[in-house]
C-alpha cells in the first residue's frame, strides 16, 4: 500500500478520535463515542500493518492477540472501586511503550550510521552531496526498511532534532511509568503484583526536592551529551535519571492529591506519545499524542481549581505550610445509632447524600443505592453530591454510583446543589471528609483556606458516617463533625448503611 | 396543688382544662377538677374527665377547694370577689385595657396571671395562648369567608365551563394572618398578602401567597423591638398603604383584615369606598372586629352586606371551634403550670425573677404587678439591614464592560504575540519536515482543549480509561520499528506492541463497561 492511502487512514482515525472525545460531553452520546475509539484505533492498526514500512506482521498480531486478551482479563475482572488503580497502571505501560520505541529510534539512528561508515559514506547526509556520493547513499539506505529508511534520508538539523525528540520521549516516558507505578501502589494500598510496599502517605528520601532538581539537571546534561556524541551512555543515564525523578516525584504526594497525580500522569503519557510521533515523523501519533497530553492538563487543572491549590504546589507534594494558629474547635463530637438516623431520614422529605473515597473502600456504594431507592419509594426527593475531588480519580464518584445503578440525574455537581442545602432536610456525608470541611471558608489560617467545599453544614441536619475519629487524609481537624446540627454515625461505611436498610424497611 | 376550671359563661365553648392536659398537671403531682358541665359545649363529656381522674364538682365547690383556677374569658366581676389571698389566677384578663378588675383583684390579695400577657420569646411559645387562639382564628376567618362567599375559591376547568380561583388578599401576617394565608392556598385560592414589616415577606412567601409589596422609604420598621407585633405607622405611610388597597380592591374576592396594634383601638385599612369598589358577592372577614375594626362598615358580632359586599365582624372565632381551641388552650395553660411548678412536686413556686412568670403576673401579693419590666431576651433578633451594594447606572456598566473586553483582549493579543513570536524564531532554526509536525501538533492541542472542556465532570474517569487507551497509539511507533533487522530493536518494539495492545483493549472495554452503566431514571 501506498503512503497517501496510510496518511488518508490516520485522518480518518485522527477525526474519529476527536469526535469520540466530543461525545463524552453526555452521557447518552458517551455510548455512541466509545466505538468512534474503537473504529478509529482499529483503522490506525491496520493501515501500520498494510502500509509501508512495517514487517513482521504476523509477529505484530500474534502480539496484538495476546495483549488484547490480557486486556480483556483486566478489564472484565476489575472492580468499579479499583478504577484508579487501573487507570495508574494503564499509564505505566503506555509511558513503557514510549521508552522502549524511543530506545528503539536511537538503536535505528546508531544502524544507520553504521552502514554508512562501513560503505565509506558520510552520515548524516551532507547538504552538498557529489551524484556519485547520492546514489551511493541511495543504495544503502534501501537495505533499510521502515523507520530506517527515514532514518537514511535525513539531513544533520534533522537528525539533531530527531535526537531531541527521541531523548524527550524517553524522559517524559520514564516518567510517566515509574511515576504511575508509584502512584498505582499507593492508590491500591497494598498490591500483591507489586514486589515492594509502597507507603500511602508523602514520603520522600533525605534531600527531598534538592534530589529532584539534581536528577532533572543531570538530565540536562545527558541531553547534551547525547547531542554532541550520540553515545548511548548518555540515553541510558537519561532514562534513569527520568524513572528517579517519576518514582521519588510521584512517592512525595499524600494520597489525597493523587486525582491530580493520576490525570497529570495521563496527559505526561499523551506527551510521550507526541513527542515519539515527531521523532517517527507520524503525525496520527502527534494528534493523538496533543488530544490526550491536552485533556490530562485540564483535568489536573479542574482538579487543582477544586482544591484551591496551584499545580505546582501539588505536584511539589505536601498541603502548603499554614500561616498561623489555626482556629480551635470547641464543642464535641456526638454519636447517633441506626435508629437515630432511620427516624430523621423517616421524617426528612428532601435529603442529599455526599459520598467520598470512603464510601469507595467499603464498597458501600450498593447499599448506599439500595438506601436511596427505599427512601424514593416513600416519595422523598433523595440527590447527590459530588466534589471534582471526591476519591481518587476525577469522575471516581459518579462511576461507582452508576455501577450501583443510582440514576445519574440525581447525581449533581458542587456548583448544581450548593445553594440547596440550607433547605436540605438531612445530609448523609459517607466518608468524606475534607471536602465538607467549613474551615475551608471559616478559618483563614487552615491548610484548605480558600477551597471550595459542600456546604453540608447548611442543611438542618447533617449524619456522617464515618470509621472513627481520626482526621482526612490531609490530616486537618473537621469542624463539621463538631457541630450542634451534625451527629456522628460512627462504623464501617457498609455496615452502618446497610443497619440503615434494615430499619428502614 | 387543686387546679379548679369552672364552666364559663355568656355563649364560651372553651374549658382551661381537657380532661388530656388533666393527665399532664397530675404529673406535675397537682389534682384537677372542673364544674359540671364545663366541658359540654367542647364536646368533653363529665365522664370523660371522671374517666382521666378528674373531680366533677359543683360550682361553689370548685371555687372554695381550688388552690389555682384556670379560666378562658375574663372574669366577671362576681367571680374576682370570690378570689382568696391563697388562689391564683390563671385566665385572659385585659390588664392594658383600664379595668377596674384589677383594683379588685390586688383587694383580694390573690395572684393574677394574665394569660395574654405570657411575652413573646422562645421559651414561652408553647404557653402563648394569643398564638394559639390567633391561630385558630386565622383559620375560622377563611372558613366563614368560604361560607359566605358563593364561588369556589379554587380554579377549575370543567365540562360545564372554566372557573377562575378566587382571590384572596390577608393583611396583617401575624399568626392569625399566616393561618388565613394557609388555610386560603389549601382550598386552592390565589393568596396576596400585606403587612408593614418588610421581614415577615419571607413568611408570607413560605405559605405560598404573594407578599404585596409596598414602595415606601420608612417602611424600615423593625418588628425585633415591639416584641413581634406591628407599631403605629406614620401618616405618609398609611396613604401610600390606603393607596395600595385602593388599588387591589376591584379584583379581590375575599379580604381578611388582622391588623392589631397592642392596647390601641384597631387602624381603620379598609374604607368605604374600597368597600364599594368591590365586586358584588366579595367577602371581607375582620378578625379585629373586637378592637373597633380594620373596615369602616364592620358590625361588631354580626355579618353585615354593604355595597354587594358581606362583612363578617364575628369576635368568638375560638369559642366557634371550642373543641380545637380548649385543646390548645389547655395546653398552653398546663404548660404555664409546668414553669409555676419547675419541681414536679405538686406545689407552685411563683418565681418573680423568672422573664415569663413575671412578664404574665399582673397582680401579685396585694400589689399590682402591671406593666412588667420589658423582658430581657428580645423576641426576634434584630434584623440587621445589610446595605445594597451601589447600583451601576448603565453607563458605568457599559464602561465596565468595555475596559474588561479590552484587558481580555490585550491580555490575548500579548498571548498569541509572544507565542508567535517563539513559533517564527524556531522556523528559522529548524527544518521544513519540523514546522509540519508542529503544525499538526499546535493544531491538535487547540482542538483538544476545546473538545475536553466540554466533557461532563460526570464522565471523567470514563474520559480518562478513553484517552488512555487511545494514547496506546503509541504501538503505532512499535509496529513500524519491529521490521528492523536489529534483534534488540525487534525485541523491544515487540514488548511495546504487546503492551501497547494491552492498554487498547483494556481501557476500551473498560470505557465500555462503565458508561453502559450510567442511566437515567
Amino acid at each position: 500500500m501506498e503512503l497517501g492511502f496510510t496518511n488518508a487512514a490516520y485522518v480518518v482515525a485522527g477525526v474519529l478520535f476527536i469526535l469520540s472525545l466530543g461525545g463524552l460531553s453526555s452521557q447518552e452520546s458517551a455510548k455512541r463515542a466509545i466505538w468512534y475509539g474503537i473504529v478509529g484505533m482499529a483503522i490506525a492498526v491496520l493501515a501500520t500493518l498494510i502500509g509501508p514500512g512495517s514487517g513482521l506482521w504476523p509477529v505484530s498480531l500474534i502480539l496484538i492477540a495476546l495483549g488484547g486478551a490480557v486486556g480483556y482479563q483486566l478489564a472484565n475482572r476489575v472492580q468499579m472501586t479499583q478504577m484508579p488503580e487501573l487507570v495508574a497502571a494503564m499509564h505505566s505501560l503506555v509511558g513503557l511503550a514510549a521508552v522502549f520505541v524511543g530506545i528503539n529510534a536511537h538503536v535505528e539512528i546508531g544502524r544507520v550510521a553504521h552502514a554508512f561508515a562501513e560503505a565509506g559514506l558520510p552520515f548524516p547526509r551532507g547538504y552538498a552531496q557529489t551524484p556519485e556520493v547520492a546514489l551511493a547513499s541511495a543504495v544503502v539506505a534501501d537495505t533499510f526498511r521502515g523507520f530506517g529508511s527515514v532514518v537514511a534520508e535525513k539531513i544533520p538539523v534533522e537528525i539533531t532534532i530527531l535526537q531531541i525528540e527521541l531523548a524527550l520521549g524517553v524522559w517524559i516516558g520514564a516518567i510517566t511509568f515509574t511515576g504511575s507505578v508509584v502512584a498505582y501502589g499507593k492508590l491500591s494500598g497494598n498490591s500483591s503484583l507489586l514486589p515492594f510496599k509502597i507507603d500511602t502517605s508523602a514520603k520522600q528520601l533525605p534531600g527531598g526536592h534538592l534530589l529532584n532538581a539534581a536528577a532533572a539537571i543531570l538530565s540536562v546534561v545527558c541531553l547534551f551529551w547525547y547531542l554532541s556524541t550520540g553515545g548511548a551512555l548518555p540515553l541510558i543515564l537519561l532514562t534513569l535519571a527520568a524513572l528517579f525523578i517519576g518514582y521519588h516525584l510521584i512517592m512525595g504526594i499524600g494520597g489525597a492529591d493523587m486525582p491530580v497525580v493520576v490525570s497529570m500522569l495521563n496527559s505526561y503519557s499523551g506527551w510521550a506519545a507526541a513527542a515519539i510521533g515527531f521523532s517517527l515523523g507520524n503525525d496520527l501519533l502527534i494528534v493523538v499524542g496533543a488530544l490526550v497530553g491536552s485533556s490530562g492538563a485540564i483535568l489536573s487543572y479542574i482538579m487543582c481549581k477544586a482544591m484551591n491549590r496551584s499545580f505546582v504546589s501539588v505536584i511539589l507534594g505536601g498541603w502548603g505550610g499554614s500561616t498561623g494558629e489555626q482556629m480551635a474547635i470547641e464543642g464535641e463530637q456526638v454519636a447517633i445509632d441506626a435508629d437515630g438516623v432511620a427516624n430523621a431520614l423517616e421524617d426528612a422529605e428532601r435529603i442529599v447524600i455526599v459520598p467520598g473515597y470512603g464510601m469507595a473502600v467499603a464498597q458501600a456504594q450498593q447499599a448506599v443505592a439500595e438506601l436511596v431507592r427505599k427512601l424514593r419509594s416513600k416519595g422523598k426527593s433523595v440527590r447527590f453530591a459530588i466534589h471534582p475531588v471526591a476519591g481518587r480519580l476525577p469522575g471516581h464518584m459518579n462511576v461507582l454510583l452508576a455501577e450501583a445503578k443510582v440514576p445519574y440525574d440525581i447525581v449533581l455537581e458542587m456548583d448544581e446543589i450548593n445553594d440547596d442545602f440550607p433547605d436540605t432536610d438531612v445530609v448523609i456525608v459517607i466518608g468524606s471528609n475534607d471536602i465538607v470541611n467549613p474551615a475551608a471558608q471559616e478559618d483563614p489560617n487552615s491548610p484548605i483556606a480558600g477551597m471550595p467545599v459542600l456546604e453540608v453544614w447548611k442543611a438542618k441536619q447533617v449524619f456522617v458516617s464515618k470509621r472513627g475519629q481520626g482526621t482526612g487524609y490531609s490530616g486537618i481537624e473537621n469542624p463539621l463533625f463538631f457541630k450542634d446540627n451534625t451527629r456522628m454515625f460512627y462504623g464501617d461505611a457498609k455496615a452502618s448503611i446497610d443497619a440503615l436498610n434494615a430499619k428502614m424497611g | 396543688m387543686k387546679i379548679g376550671a369552672p364552666k364559663e359563661r355568656d355563649g364560651e365553648t372553651r374549658v382551661a382544662i381537657t380532661p388530656e392536659s388533666a393527665g399532664h398537671l397530675a404529673k406535675l403531682g397537682h389534682d384537677a377538677m372542673v364544674e359540671e358541665g364545663a366541658g359540654a359545649s367542647s364536646n368533653f363529656t363529665d365522664d370523660a374527665y371522671r374517666d382521666a381522674g378528674v373531680a366533677v364538682v359543683d360550682r361553689d365547690t370548685l371555687w372554695r377547694d381550688a388552690d389555682v383556677i384556670a379560666k378562658v374569658n375574663k372574669p366577671t366581676d362576681d367571680e374576682v370577689a370570690r378570689l382568696r389571698a391563697d388562689q391564683t389566677l390563671i385566665s385572659f384578663f385585659g390588664p392594658a385595657e383600664d379595668n377596674p378588675q384589677m383594683e379588685a383583684a390586688k383587694a383580694t390579695g390573690a395572684t393574677v396571671i394574665a394569660m395574654e400577657m405570657v411575652p413573646r420569646i422562645s421559651r414561652a411559645q408553647k404557653m402563648d395562648a394569643l398564638s394559639s387562639m390567633a391561630n385558630i382564628a386565622g383559620y375560622r376567618a377563611t372558613i366563614e369567608a368560604a361560607n359566605q362567599f358563593g364561588r369556589f375559591l379554587t380554579g377549575q376547568v370543567t365540562a360545564a365551563g372554566k372557573v377562575p380561583p378566587a382571590k384572596v388578599l390577608v393583611v396583617g401576617a401575624g399568626v392569625a394572618g399566616l393561618a388565613a394565608i394557609g388555610t386560603a392556598t389549601s382550598l386552592g385560592a390565589q393568596v396576596y398578602a400585606f403587612d408593614v414589616r418588610p421581614e415577615v415577606a419571607e413568611q408570607i412567601e413560605s405559605m405560598g401567597a404573594e407578599f404585596v409589596f409596598l414602595d415606601f422609604d420608612d417602611a424600615a420598621t423593625d418588628g425585633a423591638e415591639t416584641g413581634g407585633y406591628a407599631k403605629p405607622s406614620s401618616p405618609e405611610f398609611r396613604e401610600a398603604q390606603l393607596a395600595k388597597f385602593r388599588e387591589l380592591a376591584p379584583e379581590m374576592d375575599i379580604v381578611i383584615t388582622t391588623a392589631l396594634i397592642p392596647g390601641r383601638p384597631a387602624p381603620v385599612l379598609w374604607t368605604e369606598d374600597m368597600v364599594r369598589a368591590q365586586k358584588p358577592g366579595s367577602v371581607i372577614v375582620d378578625l379585629a372586629a373586637a378592637n373597633g375594626g380594620n373596615c369602616e362598615l364592620t358590625e361588631r358580632d354580626a355579618v353585615v352586606e354593604r355595597h354587594g359586599v358581606k362583612i363578617v365582624g364575628y369576635t368568638d372565632y375560638a369559642s366557634r371551634m371550642g373543641a380545637q381551641a380548649s385543646t390548645l388552650y389547655a395546653n398552653n395553660v398546663r404548660h404555664m403550670l409546668a414553669d409555676l411548678t419547675p419541681d414536679k412536686d405538686g406545689t407552685i413556686h411563683h418565681d418573680m425573677d423568672d422573664d415569663v412568670i413575671r412578664g404574665a403576673t399582673v397582680v401579685h401579693k396585694g400589689e399590682i404587678t402591671w406593666p412588667p419590666p420589658p423582658p430581657k431576651v428580645k423576641a426576634i433578633a434584630a434584623q440587621s439591614r445589610k446595605p445594597a451594594p451601589p447600583e451601576l447606572t448603565p453607563d458605568e456598566k457599559r464602561a465596565r464592560e468595555v475596559a474588561a473586553f479590552k484587558a481580555e483582549t490585550k491580555r490575548q493579543a500579548i498571548l498569541i504575540g509572544s507565542a508567535g513570536a517563539l513559533l517564527l524564531l524556531a522556523g528559522l532554526f529548524t527544518p521544513a519536515s519540523f514546522m509540519q509536525h508542529f503544525i499538526v501538533f499546535t493544531l491538535a492541542c487547540f482542538v483538544g482543549f476545546q473538545v475536553i472542556w466540554g466533557v461532563a465532570h460526570s464522565l471523567h474517569t470514563p474520559l480518562m480509561a478513553v484517552t488512555n487507551a487511545i494514547s496506546s497509539i503509541i504501538i503505532l511507533g512499535a509496529l513500524l520499528q519491529i521490521g528492523s533487522g536489529s534483534v534488540l530493536v525487534i525485541l523491544l518494539a515487540a514488548l511495546a506492541v504487546f503492551m501497547a495492545s494491552i492498554n487498547i483493549f483494556g481501557g476500551f472495554l473498560v470505557t465500555r463497561r462503565m458508561l453502559a452503566m450510567f442511566q437515567k431514571s
